[in-house]
């Protein structure tokens, strides 16, 4: 099947007082139909250019960016503007018009798409039902709590029909609970519309939140790209680990001791291993992290154990863990 | 001294100083808004970089306006007999206050529309928006308060810039004042045509600022 979002070899430069600045180098990826594709990274690492580069708010130096097997930069202005209406884009700062209400913010993509006032009105209304807020369409955005603004956005986002939604740290200036609803709201919209979506940043709870694949960025590079379940059980290069291990955020203060990161699915969930571990080799160890998510519908754990000062049992227990078919990695330099 | 003449000369001073006040704001804005628009996009920053043409205009706008008003009257009145046909009067004083006025807009237009959050600009360019509803939809309607405190800033200079125009034979309370109390040392009637000028400029002033709060939907 064809991808919905190919990206091929897109690097991008900008040129800046202080010199020639790369934001992209060479990235690849391929977003499916209907998928939802996170691309995770840290501030500087290239998403916000990565992301405008998929509707041409920025254009790419070199390389290409086919959406749904269309090259967007081969297309005349007229075109691209239509094919952006294909493309929706919400906002960390959610970008309302500020001296619109929220109805008519609503309207705003249909005006420019030539829909008739009384439809878009219409399609509006229905929109901020699915959205929630059908009750505060009079009301200006200065009136609404960020979550309902962004809910604003959502409804004002859909009002063409996209097939793509583009979000760019969408939730980035929300309280986790409003992130939660509107992680939820997306993925209803993702399954009601089948609509594909692109989340960009920097949180890896978002990710793992919603996401199906995932691209990790670091500086401009593309590090590593697949499914979510993979780079939480195995992430292959430092740049995922770091973003992986910013969860537990006392890991700082672990520095230096003997540490090991242990990752655990479903069936293992069920098994007492830390307990037989401990009582196979009657020595015991520390547990200094632990935790739970549900990652596309499946329940994944974490733990960050400290292993006993005796390199025999410690390598003895990394291989227990190991043929119990646990992901087991070593926490070394790279923590923190 | 308050016979009916002067009073009568006081009163159709009022008129001609409102009369040239809000038609040299009028065609000030024909021409300054557009230019304050283009200004605008075509910066570095804007939605159409265009560096030549930014620097042109940018530097026309910075020549007419450091030009001193009393000078650009006399400097243009060749263009104020070609188009009015005379060089006194009113109505031929509206052309110097235009010229002067429309480079002083667009300056102001440029830094309202410049005030516009770049991400409602982003979030428009994202839609499919083209530039011209850009401009219409988003600048210019988004910056509508900053733009209706600057018409109140320019009534109120163009309103200065008309009694200096008196000195010439431009009519007007400033022409009432300079002839009256400067020429012929009658204070009273100069401090009388002040008054009146203070009060224009303040009733002006009020109405442009209670519409461009009444208009502004950010904070209620």
């Amino acid at each position: 099947m064809e991808p919905m979002i190919r990206v091929e070899k897109v690097s991008k430069r900008f040129i800046t007082k202080a010199g020639p600045v790369d934001a992209l180098e060479n990235v690849s990826f391929e977003v499916e139909k209907g998928d939802i594709f996170g691309i995770i990274g840290l501030s500087g690492a290239g998403k916000s250019t990565m992301v405008r580069c998929l509707n041409l708010l920025e254009q790419p130096s070199e390389g290409r960016v086919l959406v749904d097997g269309k090259n967007l930069m081969e297309l005349p202005d007229r075109e691209l503007r239509k094919a952006r209406q294909n493309i929706g884009m919400i906002f960390q700062h959610f970008n309302l018009l500020m001296q619109r209400n929220v109805l008519d913010n609503v309207c705003f993509p249909m005006e420019i798409a030539g829909v008739k006032r009384k439809e878009a009105k219409a399609r509006a209304m229905e929109l901020l039902k699915t959205v929630g807020l059908e009750e505060k369409a009079k009301a200006y955005p200065s009136q609404l709590s960020g979550g309902q603004k962004q809910r604003v956005a959502i409804a004002r986002v859909l009002a063409n029909n996209p097939q793509i939604l583009l979000c760019d740290e969408a939730t980035s200036a929300l309280d986790p609970q409003t992130t939660k609803s509107i992680l939820t709201l997306l993925k209803s919209i993702n399954e009601t519309y089948g609509i594909t979506i692109v989340v960009i940043t920097h949180e890896m709870s978002v990710v793992q939140e919603i996401c199906r694949h995932v691209a990790v960025l670091d500086h401009g590079h593309l590090a590593e790209y697949g499914t979510v379940k993979d780079l939480f059980h195995s992430p292959k290069t430092e740049a995922a680990r770091k973003l992986i291990l910013s969860g537990p955020q006392q890991i700082e203060r672990m520095r230096g001791k003997r540490l090991i990161r242990v990752t655990f699915s479903n069936h293992s969930a069920f098994e007492p291993m830390i307990g037989n571990v401990i009582l196979e080799y009657k020595t015991p160890l520390n547990i200094l992290y632990a935790d739970t998510k549900t990652i596309d519908g499946n329940a994944e754990g974490e733990m960050i154990l400290q292993l006993p000062e005796s390199k025999e049992i410690a390598d003895q227990m990394i291989q227990y863990f190991i043929d119990k078919n646990l992901g087991v990695e070593e926490l070394k330099d790279y923590v923190g | 001294m308050w016979d009916e003449t002067i009073v009568i000369m006081l009163l159709e001073g009022t008129r001609d100083t409102l009369y040239m006040t809000l038609m040299s704001t009028l065609f000030g804005y024909l021409l300054g808004l557009p230019l304050g628009v283009v200004l605008a996009i075509t910066d570095k920053e804007g939605i159409r970089p265009h560096p030549v043409i930014y620097k042109v205009l940018d530097f026309v706008v910075n020549l007419i306006r450091s030009i001193p008003f009393l000078i650009l009257l006399i400097l243009v009145i060749p263009i104020t007999k070609f188009i009015v046909g005379k060089s006194y009067g009113s109505t031929a004083t509206i052309v110097p206050l235009v010229i002067a006025a429309a480079p002083f807009i667009a300056r102001m237009v440029e830094s309202s529309l410049k005030e516009v959050d770049k991400g409602v600009v982003e979030a428009a360019l994202s839609m499919g928006a083209s530039t011209w509803t850009i401009i219409w939809k988003v600048l210019l309607a988004e910056a509508r308060t900053s733009l209706l405190v600057g018409v109140t800033i320019a009534i109120g200079t163009i309103l200065g810039y008309s009694a200096m125009a008196g000195i010439v034979g431009g009519g007007g309370l400033g022409d009432i004042a300079s002839r009256y109390g400067y020429y012929r040392y009658q204070t009273d009637i100069m401090i009388v045509t002040i008054v009146i000028l203070v009060v224009l400029v303040q009733i002006l002033q009020g109405i442009g600022m209670m519409l461009s709060k009444k208009l502004d939907r950010r904070r209620s």
